[in-house]
């Protein structure tokens, strides 16, 4: 068998990159898994090849987005084996060590990891509203990694949702010469009263560089005269093969638009697969409708050498991402001997201080930006477990037919059981059936997540018997 | 639909079910695809319903493809190359 790795790291990102640069600066053997071909993340995505080859783009993606450049090269140059386009499919827990199987290339080998950091990040949230499974329909951030990724800008584009990537993404293209059609705000009446007893704390830290950033959007939009609709619901969008109109109500009126392409946005949630499959705990956060991993002050999960930093831990942003990934290396650092316990502490100091500071606009934001009601309860007729077309009413349905939890709605129904394996309908169909049952969310639970998570053929499993 | 902005990277030529189509070294193919005019890149297995990607990063697998022979794979996730060949998935496979 293989090398027994200090840290096997899933995920380069800034949460993986910054883990992975303390922990090779203390000459700690450190491996980085990555899904995509180049470092980055999905927040950072592209930015070695856009700073290199599209600078005028690369200028207009702002500061935010450069600081990645940064961060990537540091991560190239420190040292931690790097593995770009490995695709983590099963991770067995061993006595001393956790087993780590990644394929790349249609090739699949085994990593073993005394400490395992999972930072995976986040995936937006699934916004189920009639029509979303038509193609042109996406995720805003989805519209966003076009963007990144190659340049590569909507036509006729309809931004629809409630979170400050609403904002970000509009001002993108509309800088980048994709002016928006229209961006429809769906942040309900009342949200920013209930959010503003949360304002002074907001201002504490880096709180105002935040704020200042989601004003500076709105008023950008505004001065190039981006039509904006507010308190929008009633969302259907309609076509025969692809999205061509969204109707809507916005403020008591029915409207309709039509559209090239449709982002959705009603922001993001902790990306779950593998801190499942493990069998890690989780929490349900009834604010942001969302399952978060239980973690300790160092992103500790409730197993041994397990951790998480990042947005897969709970959503803080990308800088809060790096002081979390810091923070885990600290105490793998410490998990390894290389740091005695007042060394670790010392050095999680002044990353505590920077968690704090990024944090410190959280729950403001959470509260103004709350999922609408519609958003976690979709009408019947709408499709929740997309692979295998599902809809909301057969849920309930299954409920009313004896159906306990999310173990059996797969049995009854094959939600979750599709290609996905229900990443993207999961928290959906625990808080419906939740509302059902009238019961928390926690008690009726998620599904129970199994290897392969991602698809690999039959042929690769057997070359690794062979081997 | 979507637009492509000029840039300086090599162009990649791969074939999409016969059609040569040019794309940008590095991308990865459903971008390729989505910048090429695709709209359709796979039917549903159950009700055969056209689907597209929604998310772009390895989640919601409406990506799916065949690419180089070997079938659902996430489009989104690999890059195209030069001579890749692309497919469209149309509904549940017929296993021999």
């Amino acid at each position: 068998m293989n090398t027994l790795h200090d840290a096997v790291i899933i995920g380069a990102g800034p949460a993986g990159m910054a883990a992975a640069t303390l922990l090779a600066d203390h000459q700690a053997d450190v491996v980085v898994l990555d899904e995509q071909s180049a470092p980055g993340g999905q927040i950072y995505r592209g930015v070695e090849e856009m700073a290199a080859r599209m600078p005028d783009l690369f200028q207009l993606m702002g500061a935010d987005y450069a600081r990645g450049d940064e961060l990537v090269a540091r991560f190239r140059t420190c040292g931690a084996e790097y593995r770009p386009a490995h695709a983590v499919w099963q991770i067995v827990p061993r006595e001393d060590h956790h087993e780590v199987w990644a394929s790349s290339a249609g090739r699949s080998a085994p990593l073993r990891a005394r400490n395992l950091l999972l930072a995976t990040g986040a995936m937006e949230r699934p916004v189920p509203v009639p029509g979303w499974t038509l193609p042109g329909v996406m995720g805003a951030g989805a519209i966003q990694i076009l963007l990144k990724s190659g340049g590569i800008l909507p036509e006729d584009l309809v931004i629809v949702g409630s979170g400050p990537l609403v904002y970000l993404l509009a001002a993108q293209c509309l800088s980048a010469g994709a002016r928006p059609t229209a961006v429809l705000e769906t942040t309900p009446r009342g949200a920013l009263a209930a959010a503003l007893p949360l304002l002074p704390a907001a201002l504490r830290g880096k709180g105002p560089s935040y704020l200042w950033k989601g004003l500076s959007y709105k008023t950008l939009l505004r001065r190039e005269g981006v039509k904006l609709f507010h308190n929008v619901t009633d969302i259907a969008l309609q076509g025969e093969v692809e999205v061509t109109d969204i109707a809507f109500t916005s403020r008591g009126r029915k409207l309709w638009l039509s559209a090239g392409v449709v982002a959705l946005h009603e922001g993001v949630i902790p990306a779950q697969q593998i801190a499942r499959a493990l069998g890690c705990t989780h929490d349900w956060d009834p604010l942001q409708h969302c399952f978060r991993p239980r973690l300790d002050g160092f992103g500790n999960t409730t197993l041994p050498g397990v951790l998480i930093a990042g947005d897969g831990g709970g959503i803080g942003g990308a800088r809060a991402a790096e002081h979390s990934g810091r923070l885990a290396a600290a105490e793998i650092l410490f998990r390894i001997n290389i740091l005695n316990g007042e060394a670790r502490d010392g050095l999680a100091l002044p990353e505590r201080r920077g968690l704090a500071a990024h944090l410190a606009v959280r729950p403001f934001l959470d509260r103004l930006f709350a999922p609408a009601p519609w958003v976690t309860a979709p009408a019947d007729d709408v499709v929740v477990c997309r692979c295998e077309e599902v809809t909301a009413g057969a849920i309930r349905a299954a409920v009313a037919q004896g159906a306990q939890g999310p173990n059996q709605a797969k049995a009854f129904l094959r939600a979750g059981m599709g290609p996905c394996q229900g990443r993207m309908c999961g928290p959906l169909v625990s808080e419906i059936m939740a509302t059902a049952l009238n019961r928390p969310v926690d008690d009726v639970g998620y599904q129970r997540v199994r290897p392969p998570l991602k698809p690999i053929t039959v042929g690769e499993l057997a070359a690794v018997e062979e081997n | 639909m979507f637009r492509r902005l000029d840039d300086a990277r090599p162009e990649v030529t791969f074939d999409f079910e016969g059609r040569p189509v040019t794309a940008r070294a590095g991308e990865s193919v459903a971008a390729a695809l989505l910048a090429a005019g695709l709209r359709g890149f796979r039917a549903t297995a159950v009700s055969g319903t056209v689907r597209a990607p929604w998310c772009m990063m390895g989640v919601c697998f409406d990506c799916l493809m065949e690419i180089d022979g070997v079938g659902s794979r996430q489009a989104c996730l690999v890059p195209i190359a030069e001579g890749m060949q692309v497919r469209r998935q149309r509904g549940a496979k017929d296993l021999p």
